[in-house]
């Protein structure tokens, strides 16, 4: 079968379905890969790096439609592009089916069959073909590019001979796939990132790319992300009003603030009203990646940069994968060979349309001269639901301090037991020894209670050295064969002679080993 | 003779010796400590040859020297995989040593009662002060000589046994730590005879001991009843029949802990010998060493969840009834396989154990963390508290091959983490990550805590072949889905593996 990729009507849209790349790696499925010429000129890709791909160059859209069984864009298709459908020919691209009613109505009477790229599931088989995360990560990342055009300063803190200049600050309010690119990009250019998001789970995520998270100091029961498939859902009137507030706290201090926050299937929530606006020093910047669904902002201009009247640049672009669109193709047409690769189990270059399959039947919108939108709930869930946290109980100030108490009595109670007991055994051992031994045993008492009380502390990467150590000082025992060496007997002199001998072999083996050992412990 | 110089001199030994275990704590500190614990000996060894040793004092110079010169070969020329053997042997010096001492002082006890006898006074000497003559005897004899002579019926009857329990106790260490020493070298040339790792023990195992021990009583009893230095032979004779025997029963798994143990009997034998030479400081090292062996070997067995009694008695318990059966089948990996994950893995934990030490891998081990490292992964290592035959093994192993101490951690530190681990590197240990300790409560190891590597996305074990560990316990982890074999050699499986590292 023929897939083919024609040129988008869509002004200012310079991405294009398929590349060389990813037309090579259709061809390996079967397929016969088709272009309309000068489709991916402005993405950076020449008719002639098609052709050396193997790709045929159509001269005009019309031949294009009409020769491929399957056709990829870009963009939802205009009207008339819905008109060159025929029957049994499959459509991949954005559809947005949820707001397309129409359109797909048209596809459905044409007999065409079409997947929706936007509509693919959030599960971890189908991420390789979830465009929209591949273009939401290229939005986060030139978000950031765009907002430092904008920004007169460094984002990075320098002080230079000529003077100091103070590190910019971020606010990444959203942390999806966009916001997580944007706080990624952000702080390796040297911005202090800060981020928000509704789902508190994402904390993590968040502090994992650098940027530090904004908690609001606000108790609610937060529905579990894992419901909604990883997208935000709808936050009360009261969590709103707290979110606002902690961003009217902040506006005044940041410098570039990039808003991602989108919730599916509804208009984008407002988070930074006009007053947050009015606070913000001149020269800042706003960028509003939800301006296609009305914008964070409200003062925020679709498709375009506006400044405020106290010097806020706003940034209200929606095409920002388009301006990187050589980086983006590239990933987009990946997500199209991998969808291809799904629908063509044999590698046989013929699409079979699995509708039992998770993935394919969720983006499928029209199938069979039937509307196949919404899809119904995937089999397996995008997201493992989290386990409720069962919160170990508080205990109450006074159950603290009552468990502290009887700590310390127990505690008490043991030391004075043990204490006990060895007062009683040394007292017995007084009765009947005499002073003499006594003294050396008041010594030996002693020093067995001190070692007790260092050897605790003893790291317990040292236990060998601490065994050599003790090993090497064990052989004290050379005192006792030092002072017998003398008498004047002579057997005594040869046993004291070899104790001494083996003795300071061990002295000296026992500190050199311990010594040797040490001397290797490093930082790192 | 006046040695309140003597006496000054180990007053500040004693110090240092203190300082330098308690300056263990850290291992800044711990290079610090070392020196105090030269310095200490130093001092004390000193003091004694100016004072109370000063006779025949060049001979005991060389003999040091002498000493100094072989311990210095052994310490400069022992690998770092063969430090436990080398404690080992080392106790049993200081146990032999404490013989000797021992029966030198029995010897001297016998001559100072013949003097007396010969000169017709009574020995030992009455309650109350000394006779003129008995002083003038006195003060003929050596410094030891003399402390002898004042000593009175009583003091005579301690001092007896005192003596009787250094040298049994140095005696129970000698032939312990030969064994332990045999154990842990696998079969040494420097033996005259072969030992095998595994527990064996006589007809009669324990009930061989408690005899041994008892008749031991009954001797003690008997010399200080006035029966001869023959008992005291045959005393010692049953001391190194025990030592060998109780080590002898005792499982290769076990050897850390019967290391450490033997360790505080040398300092116990060291204390009784201090008591009968009336020496404070051999009082002092003797209790600090003997606690701190016992105190180590205490946090060893609780590491392992295992009754002290029970590894001094030797062996493992029987299992308590039938061991879960382990079902599946080990898969094996080629080092390509390996690499592959290793290079996609962003958090690595390693897991050494004894197989590490026996194939001298820890420099390739040290060599793939500087790799991995390189590329910007996480990779730590996780140490079980009786990983390796001796505590701590496996951190010496590491820092003698410059693994940085920050990124070893301990088994509390790190099994939370092992869920977050994309993959874990098993090499050479076994019982440590034995799930069978958690899931198995008739495993003869249930209730150890253990490093829950099975956890991690991936597992790796570098294991020679198939046989089970020291303990002889299968271990259910080899046969995870997630787990992969590697066989072969550690150190030439890290050969293969490490230039396919990128």
């Amino acid at each position: 079968m023929k897939i083919g990729a024609p040129k988008e009507l869509e002004a200012g849209e310079a991405r294009v379905a398929m590349t060389p790349d990813s037309a090579t790696q259709l061809q390996k499925l079967g397929y016969d890969c088709l272009i309309e010429t000068g489709a991916g000129a402005a993405a950076g890709f020449t008719d002639a790096a098609y052709k050396a791909a193997g790709v045929e160059v159509v001269k005009t859209a019309a031949a294009l439609w009409k020769a491929a069984d399957i056709v990829a864009k870009v963009r939802p298709p205009t009207s008339a592009e819905t008109k060159k459908l025929r029957q049994g020919q499959l459509l991949i691209s954005f559809f947005y089916p949820g707001q397309n009613e129409k359109l797909m109505e048209a596809a459905r009477a044409k007999g065409a069959n079409v997947i929706a790229m936007d509509m693919v599931p959030r599960i971890s088989r189908a991420q390789k073909m979830d465009a929209l995360s591949s273009m939401a990560n290229i939005a986060g990342y030139r978000a950031v590019i765009e907002a430092g055009n904008n920004f007169g300063r460094f984002f990075t803190g320098q002080v230079t001979a000529a003077g100091k200049v103070p590190p910019a600050k971020v606010l990444v309010v959203g942390a999806g796939v966009a916001g997580l690119a944007a706080i990624g990009t952000s702080t390796s250019l040297g911005a202090i990132t800060y981020a928000f998001d509704v789902r508190p789970e994402v904390a993590e995520q968040v502090e994992s790319m650098g940027a530090e998270f904004v908690f609001l100091d606000f108790e609610e029961e937060q529905q579990d992300g894992s419901a909604t498939g990883g997208y935000a859902s709808v936050s009360s009137p009261e969590f709103a009003a707290a979110q606002l507030a902690k961003f009217r706290e902040l506006a005044p201090e940041m410098d570039i603030v990039i808003t991602t926050a989108l919730i599916p299937g509804r208009d984008a929530p407002e988070l930074w009203t006009e007053d947050m606006v009015a606070s913000m020093k001149p020269g800042s910047v706003i960028v509003d990646l939800a301006a296609e669904r009305g914008g964070n902002c409200k003062l925020t201009v679709k498709d375009e940069k506006i400044v405020t009247d106290n010097g806020v640049t706003i940034i209200g672009y929606t095409d920002f994968p388009s301006r990187m669109a050589a980086q983006s193709s590239a990933l987009y047409g990946n997500n199209i060979r991998h969808m291809m690769t799904d629908l063509t189990p044999e590698k046989d270059g013929t699409v079979n349309h699995n509708m039992d399959d998770d993935v394919i039947r969720g983006a499928t919108a029209v199938y069979a001269e039937e509307i196949t939108f919404p899809p119904p709930p995937p089999k397996v869930a995008a997201i493992a639901a989290a386990p409720k946290k069962e919160k170990p109980r508080e205990l109450t100030a006074e159950e603290k301090r009552a468990n502290e108490v009887a700590a310390f009595k127990q505690q008490t109670k043991n030391q004075v037991t043990l204490i006990g007991i060895g007062a009683v055994l040394v007292l017995a051992v007084g009765l009947i020894a005499p002073a003499s031994f006594m003294q050396h045993f008041i010594v030996f008492i002693l020093s067995v209670f001190i070692g007790f009380q260092v050897i605790w502390n003893v790291a317990h990467s040292l236990h060998t050295p601490l065994m050599a150590v003790t090993n090497a000082i064990s052989s004290i025992i050379i005192l006792g064969a030092l002072i017998q060496i003398g008498s004047s007997s002579v057997i005594i002199t040869i046993l004291a002679a070899l104790g001494i001998f083996m003795a300071s072999v061990n002295i000296f083996g026992g500190f050199l080993v311990t010594r040797r050992m040490l001397a290797m412990f490093q930082k790192s | 003779m006046d040695f309140g110089f003597t006496i000054a001199a180990y007053a500040v030994a004693a110090v240092l010796f203190i300082l330098s275990l308690g300056g263990l704590s850290g291992q800044e500190s711990a290079k610090r400590a070392v020196w105090y614990g030269i310095a200490g000996m130093a001092i004390a060894v000193i003091a004694t040859i100016i004072g109370p040793g000063a006779g025949l004092w060049i001979m005991s110079l060389v003999l040091i020297a002498g000493g100094a010169a072989v311990g210095y070969q052994l310490a400069t020329r022992v690998q770092m995989t063969q430090m436990p053997e080398l404690v080992a042997i080392m106790h049993s010096l200081v146990g032999l040593a404490a013989v000797f001492v021992g029966f030198n002082a029995h010897i001297e006890l016998v001559r100072v009662a013949q003097i007396f006898t010969d000169a017709g006074l009574p020995y030992p000497q009455p309650e109350g002060p000394l006779s003129d003559a008995a002083y003038a005897l006195s003060g003929s004899l050596a410094s030891f000589g003399e402390l002898l002579a004042k000593k009175t019926a009583v003091e005579v009857g301690i001092l007896r046994v005192e003596l009787a329990l250094g040298i049994w106790i140095g005696a129970v260490t000698f032939t312990g730590s030969v064994v332990a020493y045999g154990k842990l070298s696998g079969n040494s040339s420097m033996l005259p005879f072969k030992i095998d790792t595994a527990a064996k023990k006589l007809p009669g195992g324990h009930i061989l001991n408690a005899g041994a021990a008892a008749l031991s009583v009954i001797l003690l009893i008997m010399y200080l009843s006035g029966a001869g230095g023959w008992t005291l032979v045959l005393l010692t004779l049953l001391a190194l029949f025990i030592g060998y025997h109780l080590i002898m029963g005792i499982g290769g798994a076990d050897m850390p802990v019967v290391v450490s143990m033997l360790n505080s009997y040398s300092g116990w034998a060291a204390a009784a010998i201090g008591f009968s030479l009336g020496n404070d400081l051999l009082i002092v090292v003797g209790a600090l060493v003997g606690s701190s062996g016992a105190i180590l070997s205490y946090i060893m067995c609780k590491a392992m969840n295992r009754s002290f009694v029970s590894v001094i008695l030797g062996g493992f318990g029987g299992p308590a009834g039938e061991q879960m059966a382990v079902e599946g089948e080990q898969v094996a990996i080629d080092a390509d396989g390996v690499a592959t994950a290793l290079n996609e893995a962003d958090s690595v934990v390693i897991v050494p154990g004894y197989g590490m030490a026996v194939a001298q891998a820890q420099q390739n081990v040290a060599e793939l963390t500087r790799k991995l490292r390189a590329q910007g992964k996480e990779v730590r290592f996780a140490i079980h508290p009786v990983a390796g035959r001796l505590p701590g093994h496996m951190n010496v192993l590491l820092a003698e091959a410059k693994v940085p101490y920050d990124i070893v951690l301990e088994m509390d530190e790190i099994n939370d983490d092992f869920p977050d681990t994309d993959v874990a590197i098993v090499i050479g240990s076994n019982d440590i990550v034995n799930p069978a300790a958690q899931d198995d409560p008739n495993s003869p190891i249930a209730g150890m805590p253990v490093l829950e590597v099975w956890k991690a996305k991936q597992v790796f074990v570098s294991k020679r072949g198939q046989g089970t560990g020291y303990s002889g316990i299968e271990n259910p982890l080899f046969f995870k889905d997630n787990t992969r074999m590697f066989y072969g050699d550690a150190k030439a499986s890290l050969d293969t593996l490490l230039p396919k590292i990128d």
